[in-house]
C-alpha cells in the first residue's frame, strides 16, 4: 500500500512541477506551484517526519507562495511577447538532458555502494531528538539563520521603497 | 715631510684649477692668469726639492697615501713612486708648463674665457704630475684618461667653431681607441704578477720569476697601442694635427712637450716588461721609424705653420719610438728632454708670429717678418738649428745619439731615420724662410699691425731658446750624467756603446745631411724665391702629400661609414622590429579581449545556461571520470 | 509501517524522483522568460534536494539531514524575500520583468 501512495504522490509532484514551468499564466503556474508542495509535504509525512511536514506547509504554501502570490496580483502582466531568440529553448533542453544524464550517470555509478536498509528501531527523527540536536549540535547555525532572517527582513523593506523623487 | 711635499705637488695644480673655475670669472684677467701660473710654479718649486733630495740619496720617494683596492692578494695602493725618471718629467713638464702658464697670460689676453682657460691648463698639469707620479698601473691609467679628457676640452676651447668641436672630438675618440688597448694591457699584466705595482713587478722579475713570455707579449702589446694613442705614431696620429685647432700655448704644453711623451714615460717606466718581449720591441721600432717618415713627407708640402709643426711633432715622436724599440731608453728620454725644449719654443714663437699676423697662420701670406720681430726670429731660428740637428745645440746630441743606436742593431731603420732627419732639416728651414725672409706677403693693413710680442711671451720664448741650445750637455757622448742619472730604473747594467770613430763618422754623415737639407730649402725658398702653390694647383705625388696620404678619408670609408651604416640598420629594422613586438603584444591583447567581450552580453538566460554548463562538468569530473 | 518504508519502496525510486524534479526546475528556469515563473523553478529545484535530504536522513537514521533541511527552508524563505523586492523595485523602473530585458550589464 505504501508503495502505491508513493506512485501517486510522486505523479502528482512532476505532473504539477511540469505544469508550473509550462503554463501561460503565473498565477496558474502558482497554483500548481502550490499544490506540488503539498505533495512533498505528504512525501515528508511518509517518512514519519511530521515536523518537516507542518514546517514545510507554513513556510513554503502558506509564506513563500503567497508572497509570489501578492507580488503576481501586484503588477498587470501581459501576455508573453514573441520570443525572440528561439536558442534559448534549446539551450534548455540541452541542459535539462545534460543535467537529468549527469546525476542519473552518477547514481547509477554508485548503485554498488547502497547498502541494504536495516532498521535499529531507535528513535532518530521525532521532534524532542530533532530539537536537541538543532540546539545541541547545530546551536551556532540557528543563531545565524535568526541573523539571516533579520537581515533578509531589513533588505527587503530597503530594497521595495518607493523612491521619493518618482511622483509615481 | 716627503707626502706633505707631493700632496702640495698634486694639489697646486689642482687648487689652482678649482679656483679658477670657481671664481675666475669675478677676478681680472690678470689676477687669474697669475693664480694659474702660480699654482703650477709651486709645483715646480717642489720638484726642484725632490730632485736635489733623490739626486743625493740615490733612491727614490715612495709616499703611500691609502689603500685603494683590496680583492683577496690582489692589492692596488694610492701611492705615489718619485724615482730618477719621474723627477726628470716632472722638472721639464712643471718648468715648461709654467713659462707656458707666463705666455698665456699675455697670448689669450682678449679672450672672455681666460679664466677657464687657465682652469684647464691647471688641471691637465694635475693629471700629468698623476700620470708620471703614480707608483702603479692604475694611477698612471687615472692621469692618462685625464690628460686625454684636458685635451679634448682644451682643443675645444673657441667651442663656438664647429670644426674645433670635431678635431677635439676626433683627438678623444682616437686616444680612447688606444686607451682600450692600454686597459686591456693593464688586465693582462695585473694577472700575470698579481700586482700593478711598478717596484713590485720590478721585483719579481729580477729576483727570476716565472712569467709567461706569450701573455706578456700580447701585453706589452696591448700598452704600446695605448701609447700609440697618447702619442699619435701609425695608425693613430691623425689627430695630432687636427689638434692644432686649439690655442696655442695648448699646442705648445700638451701637444709637443708633455701629453704625447706620455707613451714614451709609460714604455721606459715598464723596460723591464718590454725587455722581455723582443719582438714586441721590433714592432714598436718599425712602427716608429715609419712614423717619423710618413710625417716628415706629408710636413714637406703643409702650408699652415702649426701644422708644420705638428706633423714635425709626430715625427720626432717617431724617432723616439724608435730608439726606445732599440732598446735604448736613455736616448728616447734625452730626446724628449731636447725637444720638449726646442719644440715649445719653436711652437711660442709660432704663437707670437700669429698674434703679430692678427690670426693668420697660412706661410704663403708671411714673410720678411725678421725685420719687426727680433726677438721672436732669434729664439726660432736657435730652434730651428736645434732641431735640424746642428752641433752645438741640442737636438744635434739627442737625435745623433738615436742614428747611433739604430746604425748599431739594424742598418735599414738607420736609412730611414737619416732619411727623416734630412727632411727635417728641410721643412723646417722652408718654414723659417718662408716666415722670416723675403719680402711681406700679406695684406696692407696686416702689414700696419706687425710687432714684436710683449715681454710676457718673449721671456719664455728666450728662456726656451737657452735650453734648446745648452740641452745637450746633460748628455754628452762618452761622458752622459743622463744615463749615469737614469741608471737606477733598469735591471741590470746598460749596454754601452763607446765613442769611437764609427761614432764620429756617423756624425759626420748626419751633420752633412742635415746641411744638404738646409741648402736644399736655401736654393728653393731664398735663391730662386719659390713660393708653395695655392691649394687647387697642387699636382702629381705633392698633391698626395698635400692630402696627408688621404689617411683621414681611408678612415671615414673604412671604419666611420660602416659604423654609421650599422646605427642606420639598427634604426630602420631592428628598431621598427622591436616596437612591432612591443606594441604588437598589446594589440594581441586588445584582439583577445574583445573576443573575450562577446561573452557578456548582458542576457541572464545566457548566464544561467553557462552556469548549469559548469555544474555538469564539475559533477561529471569529480563523480564519474 | 512507516517505518520500513525504505524497505518497501528503495533509496533509488527516491533519487529518482528528486533527480527528476530537479531537472523540471532547470527547464523551467532557462525556458521561462517571466521573473516570477524563474523564481518559481528556482523552488521546485530547492524542494527537490530538500526532499533527497529527508530520504538519505532516513535511510542513514541521521537527524542531521532534517536540520539541513530547516536552514534550507529558512533561507530559500529570506531568499524568497528579497529577490522579490528586487524584481518589485525593477519592475518600478522598467515596467516590465521580462528577463530578456534586463541587459543593463552587457559588457
Amino acid at each position: 500500500m505504501l508503495t502505491t501512495i508513493f506512485y501517486i504522490l510522486s505523479a502528482i509532484t512532476l505532473a504539477t512541477a511540469f505544469m508550473t514551468v509550462l503554463s501561460r499564466n503565473p498565477i496558474h503556474s502558482a497554483i500548481y506551484l502550490v499544490i506540488c508542495f503539498f505533495s512533498i509535504a505528504g512525501h515528508y509525512a511518509m517518512f514519519n517526519a511530521q515536523f518537516l511536514a507542518m514546517v514545510h506547509l507554513i513556510v513554503y504554501s502558506g509564506a513563500i507562495m503567497i508572497l509570489m502570490l501578492f507580488t503576481i496580483m501586484m503588477m498587470n502582466f501581459n501576455e508573453q511577447k514573441i520570443r525572440k531568440n528561439n536558442l534559448i529553448v534549446v539551450a534548455a533542453v540541452i541542459a535539462l538532458c545534460l543535467v537529468a544524464y549527469v546525476l542519473l550517470a552518477t547514481f547509477l555509478k554508485a548503485q554498488p555502494m547502497i547498502e541494504q536498509y536495516v532498521i535499529t528501531g531507535e528513535d532518530y527523527q521525532s521532534i524532542k531528538v530533532l530539537g536537541k540536536v538543532l540546539l545541541d549540535d547545530y546551536l551556532v547555525p540557528f543563531e545565524m539563520a535568526a541573523v539571516l532572517l533579520l537581515t533578509s527582513m531589513i533588505g527587503a523593506v530597503l530594497l521595495s521603497k518607493k523612491d521619493k523623487k518618482i511622483k509615481a | 715631510m716627503d707626502s706633505t711635499l707631493v700632496l702640495i705637488l698634486l694639489l697646486s695644480p689642482f687648487i689652482g684649477f678649482l679656483s679658477n673655475i670657481f671664481f675666475g670669472k669675478s677676478l681680472s684677467k690678470n689676477l687669474s692668469g697669475t693664480i694659474g701660473t702660480i699654482a703650477v710654479g709651486i709645483s715646480f718649486v717642489v720638484s726642484v726639492i725632490l730632485f736635489n733630495k733623490v739626486l743625493q740619496s740615490g733612491k727614490g720617494i715612495t709616499v703611500h697615501f691609502f689603500d685603494w683596492l683590496e680583492l683577496f692578494n690582489f692589492k692596488v695602493g694610492f701611492s705615489f713612486l718619485l724615482d730618477q725618471l719621474s723627477l726628470l718629467w716632472l722638472l721639464f713638464v712643471t718648468g715648461i708648463g709654467t713659462l707656458i702658464h707666463l705666455y698665456s697670460i699675455s697670448y689669450m689676453h682678449d679672450d672672455e674665457n681666460l679664466h677657464k682657460f687657465f682652469s684647464y691648463l691647471n688641471l691637465f698639469v694635475f693629471f700629468m704630475i698623476t700620470l708620471v707620479a703614480g707608483s702603479n698601473l692604475l694611477i698612471m691609467f687615472i692621469g692618462w684618461e685625464g690628460v686625454g679628457l684636458c685635451s679634448y676640452l682644451l682643443i675645444g676651447f673657441w667651442y663656438k667653431n664647429q670644426n674645433y668641436n670635431d678635431a677635439a672630438k676626433k683627438a678623444f675618440i682616437m686616444n680612447r681607441i688606444g686607451d682600450l688597448g692600454f686597459l686591456a694591457g693593464i688586465f693582462i699584466i695585473g694577472y700575470l704578477f698579481n700586482s700593478l705595482d711598478y717596484l713590485t713587478i720590478k721585483q719579481v722579475l729580477a729576483s727570476g720569476g716565472f712569467v709567461d713570455l706569450g701573455w706578456l707579449a700580447f701585453a706589452t702589446l696591448c700598452l704600446f697601442i695605448g701609447a700609440t694613442g697618447k702619442s699619435a705614431q701609425l695608425p693613430l696620429y691623425t689627430w695630432l694635427p687636427d689638434a692644432m685647432a686649439g690655442p696655442t700655448p695648448v699646442s705648445a704644453l700638451i701637444h709637443a712637450a708633455t701629453m704625447v711623451t706620455a707613451g714614451i714615460f709609460m714604455v721606459t717606466r715598464l723596460n723591464f716588461l718590454f725587455e722581455l718581449t723582443p719582438a714586441v720591441l721590433n714592432v714598436i721600432a718599425i712602427i716608429g721609424a715609419l712614423t717619423a717618415l710618413i710625417a716628415a713627407f706629408i710636413a714637406l708640402v703643409q702650408n699652415d705653420i702649426k701644422k708644420v709643426l705638428a706633423y714635425s711633432t709626430v715625427s720626432q715622436l717617431g724617432l723616439m719610438f724608435l730608439a726606445l724599440g732599440l732598446g735604448a731608453y736613455e736616448v728616447a728620454v734625452f730626446h724628449v728632454v731636447t725637444h720638449a725644449f726646442f719644440k715649445a719654443c719653436l711652437f711660442l714663437g709660432s704663437g707670437s708670429v700669429i698674434h703679430a699676423m692678427g690670426g693668420e697662420q697660412d706661410m704663403r701670406y708671411m714673410g720678411g717678418l725678421k725685420s719687426h720681430m727680433k726677438t721672436t726670429y732669434i729664439t726660432f731660428l736657435i730652434s730651428t738649428l736645434a732641431i735640424s740637428g746642428i752641433f752645438p745645440l741640442s737636438g744635434f746630441f739627442s737625435k745623433d745619439e738615436i742614428l747611433l743606436v739604430a746604425f748599431h742593431e739594424n742598418k735599414v731603420l738607420w736609412v730611414i731615420a737619416s732619411l727623416a732627419s734630412i727632411m727635417t732639416a728641410f721643412y723646417m728651414f722652408r718654414l723659417l724662410y718662408l716666415t722670416f725672409f723675403g719680402k711681406f706677403r700679406g695684406s696692407e693693413e696686416q702689414k700696419h699691425h706687425l710687432h714684436e710680442s710683449p715681454s710676457l711671451m718673449t721671456f719664455p720664448l728666450i728662456v726656451l731658446a737657452i735650453l734648446a741650445a745648452v740641452g745637450g750637455l746633460i748628455s754628452l757622448p762618452g761622458n752622459s750624467w743622463l744615463n749615469h742619472y737614469l741608471e737606477p730604473i733598469f735591471i741590470g747594467s746598460r749596454p754601452h756603446h763607446a765613442v769611437d770613430s764609427t761614432a764620429y763618422m756617423l756624425m759626420g754623415v748626419a751633420t752633412v745631411g742635415a746641411l744638404i737639407g738646409i741648402f736644399l730649402a736655401y736654393s728653393k725658398y731664398i735663391k730662386k724665391g719659390e713660393l708653395p702653390a695655392k691649394d687647387k694647383e697642387v699636382t702629381g705625388f705633392a698633391k698626395v702629400l698635400h692630402n696627408k696620404f688621404y689617411v683621414d678619408e681611408i678612415y671615414t670609408a673604412i671604419i666611420v661609414k660602416p659604423i654609421y651604416a650599422l646605427g642606420d640598420f639598427f634604426k630602420a629594422v631592428v628598431e621598427v622590429a622591436i616596437a612591432a613586438i612591443v606594441f604588437g603584444t598589446g594589440k594581441v591583447a586588445n584582439l583577445l579581449s574583445d573576443q573575450g567581450r562577446t561573452l557578456q552580453n548582458g542576457s541572464v538566460g545566457l548566464y544561467l545556461f553557462v552556469f548549469v554548463l559548469g555544474f555538469s562538468t564539475i559533477v561529471y569530473y569529480l563523480f564519474l571520470a | 509501517m512507516l517505518q520500513n518504508i525504505l524497505q518497501e519502496i528503495g533509496i533509488e525510486n527516491y533519487i529518482f524522483l528528486a533527480t527528476a524534479l530537479f531537472c523540471v526546475g532547470i527547464f523551467g528556469v532557462l525556458y521561462r522568460r517571466n521573473a516570477i515563473v524563474v523564481f518559481m523553478s528556482i523552488e521546485i529545484m530547492l524542494n527537490a534536494v530538500n526532499l533527497l535530504l529527508v530520504a538519505f536522513s532516513t535511510y542513514h537514521q541521521d537527524a542531521a539531514g532534517q536540520v539541513f533541511v530547516f536552514f534550507s527552508m529558512a533561507v530559500a524563505a529570506a531568499e524568497v524575500a528579497i529577490g522579490l523586492a528586487i524584481l518589485v523595485a525593477i519592475y518600478r523602473n522598467l515596467k516590465s520583468i521580462d528577463i530578456d530585458d534586463l541587459r543593463n550589464l552587457k559588457g
